[in-house]
């Protein structure tokens, strides 16, 4: 399925910064090089931003890290790269060196292992001072601090003698953005750069860069997948896929008038707040609810001589038959946390928990039998939350086989296929394993595991946070279906508003392990009571540059 | 980092005191009377009831459980290991003579290998190709060589071949520094043949996973060389599993050094343990058990300093 590929881009500004003139990358070695893309152009002018976007696969970000040659060993790049107009692909090793960090410096998406672990901050920020500049050490901790001061880190001098694990994850990436920015470079990649973080600190992130964007005029090269965050950020957009560029158009123009195929399909698959699909669930609230907490608290056992740590206080939620409840906070919130409550794999620290109408507070042995009759789990990730020994068939029922409800092989295996047609799989897959299925198969077998019991609750973990935006839409629509055919209740955590507001009845935002708000999708998503859930809302990017201009400036004006 | 120190300090105490228990009570528990033992050595005919008696107050075998623990335990902590059966040596007399010189081999060995180890696996894992091939093959013959065999290949080559160094046997250092060293050298290269080759293996794994971290490629795209982006981000984070390495190869040779003792007839610490374990002298085998264990529990409080220092993330 090849489809024309559209090579006409408007001609490069005249001053470009950054010129990628067909560029491929190739993995191998010796005599065999695979090409992984191909003859991709594009350019960079000083002071613009341009986003290269696509999905898991499609080139983005080996093409971005070719610019610097930080390619793996086993692999090279062919084509032409230039910025101002010096050749960089076949410039000397020594020569590549000053370029990078001085010229154009790196942000990488998950500052946790883009950070040396045994080094402070400070340590990090010297090196990338010293590594351009010949300044003393005292100097450099003195420019460390300041640099700290310019991504808005809270109080940096205290910040320099920190550790990356003793920080958060938006203030490692400030970090990291302050390394970048030792040597006020003329262009700035930005890998991924918020796609580990919250969103109200994604905002935050994509703030300082265009702040600092503005100051020193700087060109910015962002990769990322997220439609939402190109709209917020980016003056133009290069739409890659498969290696290959299908579309470069200003960033208006693209949401506006998409010319490929593949930007349509991406745009259309982008789940945005406020686009009417809603929830087809319907609650049955005459009924006892499935699961019912009445001021519960969740704590984790602490260790010896170390007290345990609280994580959820006094929770009053309800699942009623047939309901879709969304939990949603940040990361921290305590919002898994629940979803382990539910499945009885944290005991109820105070409060009363009822599962299908049985009081399972003691957490007994029988509770546990019971709630695990009842619920059942959807894990985040469908490549580790499968046993890559067993096959799918076998996986899919292994519940069944626990709880004794199916023994023979053969019951089992008719069962298997018979849940495999339930998740739109072919039958016939019932004896493959894990590796030789693809993200979204992965996730449709993991749901097909979690119904094997005919549970009467669902606890579905982020189940769509690993897939590509495609992907996830054709799961969500799965997940709908099902939920209409058999009708179970479901717990659907997500840091996702837009995913929430098409799936679930009624929304549940937490912060801190606490309830903040609650209440019909709707009404909560429409009409916020709470600052948190306002703020919430307000840092989600929508796939809207105009829209997402109005909302910043908002943002930064309050 | 001082509450992490002490906490560790704290552990190695409690551990400390544990094994005394346990040396106490596998004395106290295994079948057979020591007095019985003791009197009837060698030739099996059966003593007196009344010499027997006489032998068991001597030693304090009449005493109540408790207190003979007691006695144990505080005669243990203040150095005081009874005397030997055979010639009334004092028991800490005897292992403060022999435990130096076990220490010196174990140390020089352990300096050898860290110094040879580190440097080689690192530049196996850098290199690759057939430099990590050919490491790969000696380093197995290295960690699979038992020592007496290649101790005695050493003898054969060094000594009796060429003639540079003396065969075996030990001098003071008082005496004759020269030929102290001359004596010393041969049996430290044995013992760390094994150990420097297990070194090599762990840096060179260690290193070849550090290698593929994200941070690596931020310090390159930091624009540093690629000397200090080996050197700082890649070497010092490997060093970590490769001082837990180093711990536990210099808590075993402590115990182990006999064989390479006995090929180049060095009096060290583990022979002193064999020759009282055949002569039956349980004071002396006692006293050699706690020592060993004590200093095995002291070098795992210095690994995990040291652990504490290399990697941040450990102190709490």
């Amino acid at each position: 399925m090849t489809q024309p590929v559209l090579e006409k881009a408007p001609p490069p500004p005249a001053t470009a910064l950054l010129e990628i003139d067909d560029v491929s990358v190739e993995f191998g070695g010796g005599k065999k090089w695979k090409p992984v893309t191909h003859g991709i152009s594009f350019s960079v002018a000083p002071g613009e931003t341009v986003a290269l976007v696509g999905e898991s696969g499609s080139g983005k970000s080996v093409t971005a890290m070719a610019i610097l040659d930080l390619l793996p060993a086993n692999a090279r790049r062919t084509g032409s790269i230039r910025l101002d107009g010096e050749e960089l692909v076949g410039a000397s090793e020594k020569r590549l060196r000053q370029v990078r960090g001085c010229d154009v410096a790196v942000i990488f998406q998950e500052p946790m292992t883009a950070l040396n672990p045994v080094y402070t901050i400070g340590h990090h920020l010297s090196e990338a001072i010293r590594s351009h500049r010949d300044v003393s050490k005292a100097e450099a901790a003195e420019k460390a601090v300041d640099l700290l001061r310019q991504v808005h880190m809270p109080s940096p001098e205290e910040k320099v003698k920190h550790y990356p694990h003793q920080l958060s994850g938006g203030q490692r990436q400030r970090a990291m953005i302050a390394m970048a920015m030792a040597s006020e470079p003329r262009l700035l990649i930005a890998d991924e750069p918020t796609t580990a973080l919250d969103v109200t600190v994604q905002a935050e992130i994509l703030d300082l860069v265009r702040e600092l964007q503005q100051r020193t005029g700087m060109g910015v090269l962002i990769i990322t997948h997220d439609m939402g965050v190109v709209a917020d950020v980016s003056d133009r957009v290069v739409v890659m896929r498969d290696g290959r560029v299908v579309e470069t158009a200003p960033s208006r123009e693209l949401f506006a008038r998409p010319q490929h195929d593949y930007t349509t399909a991406l745009l259309e698959a982008v789940p945005r707040l406020g686009s009417g699909t809603t929830s087809s669930a319907v609650a049955d609230r005459s009924a006892p609810p499935v699961l019912d907490l009445e001021g519960v608290a969740i704590e984790y056992p602490g260790s010896w001589r170390k007290s345990g740590f609280r994580a959820g206080h006094d929770l009053d939620i309800s699942v009623a038959p047939g309901e879709i409840v969304g939990l949603v906070g940040e990361s921290g919130s305590g919002k898994s946390t629940i979803g382990r409550l539910a499945m009885g794999l944290l005991p109820v620290a105070a409060g009363r928990m009822e599962v299908g109408g049985r009081d399972v507070s003691a957490g007994s042995r029988a509770d546990l039998v019971h709630i695990r009759s009842q619920v059942s789990m959807v894990f985040q990730d469908p490549a580790s939350s499968l046993d890559p020994r067993r096959t799918i068939g076998q996986s899919i029922t292994d519940p069944l086989r626990w709880t004794r409800k199916l023994t023979s092989t053969k019951a089992c295996r008719a069962r298997a296929q018979e849940l495999l047609d339930d998740v739109r799989l072919p039958k016939e897959w019932v004896d493959r394993y894990p590796h030789e299925l693809s993200g979204g198969q992965r996730q449709r077998v993991g749901i097909a595991r979690a119904m094997a019991t005919n549970p009467r609750l669902l606890v579905a973990d982020e189940p769509t946070s690993a897939l590509d935006v495609s992907v996830q839409a054709a799961v969500l629509d799965l997940f709908s279906e099902l939920q209409r055919e058999h009708g179970f209740s479901c717990l659907f955590i997500t840091h996702d508003l837009s995913v929430v507001e098409q799936l679930a009845t009624s929304v549940v935002v937490l912060q801190h392990g606490r309830v903040v708000e609650q209440g019909p999708t709707a009404r909560v998503l429409n009409d916020p009571q709470e600052d948190y859930t306002r703020r919430l809302i307000a840092a989600a990017p929508v796939p809207d540059p105009d829209l997402q201009a109005q909302r910043r400036a908002q943002r930064l004006a309050g | 980092m001082t509450t992490y120190v002490l906490r560790r300090i704290g552990v190695g105490v409690g551990l400390v005191l544990l094994v005394l228990t346990l040396i106490f009570l596998a004395l106290h528990l295994v079948p057979g009377d020591p007095a019985m033992l003791l009197l009837s050595q060698g030739d099996g005919g059966s003593a007196t009831p009344d010499a027997v008696a006489r032998v068991r107050e001597q030693l304090g075998l009449d005493q109540p459980l408790l207190t003979q623990y007691w006695q144990f335990l505080s005669g243990a902590l203040t150095g005081d290991l009874g005397e030997s059966f055979r010639n009334g040596q004092a028991v800490s007399e005897a292992i403060g003579e022999r435990l130096p010189r076990t220490l010196e081999l174990v140390g020089l060995a352990t300096l050898i290998a860290v110094v040879v180890g580190v440097p080689w696996g690192a530049l196996a894992a850098r290199k690759g190709g057939w430099f990590d091939s050919v490491t790969s093959v000696l380093t197995s013959i290295g960690v699979a060589l038992p020592v007496f065999v290649f101790g005695s290949l050493l003898v054969l080559l060094f000594s009796l071949e060429l003639g540079l160094l003396p065969a075996g046997g030990f001098t003071e250092w008082g005496d004759d520094p020269g030929r102290h060293a001359q004596l010393l050298i041969m049996p430290a290269i044995a013992l760390a043949v094994g150990f420097a080759s297990t070194i090599a293996r762990m840096t060179r794994s260690a290193v070849l996973e550090m290698l593929h971290q994200d941070w690596v490629r931020t310090a390159r795209s930091l624009g540093l060389s690629r000397r200090t982006v080996f050197r700082k981000y890649v070497l010092r984070n490997s060093l970590n599993p490769v001082v837990t390495t180093v711990g536990i190869g210099v808590g075993t040779l402590l115990g182990s050094t006999v064989l390479v003792e006995k090929v180049f007839s060095y009096p060290g610490l583990s022979s002193l343990l064999v020759d009282a374990v055949t002569a039956r002298d349980y004071p002396v085998v006692q006293g050699v058990v706690i020592t060993i264990a004590v200093l095995f529990v002291s070098i795992n409080i210095i690994v995990d300093v040291l652990y504490g220092v290399l990697d941040p993330r450990v102190r709490r």
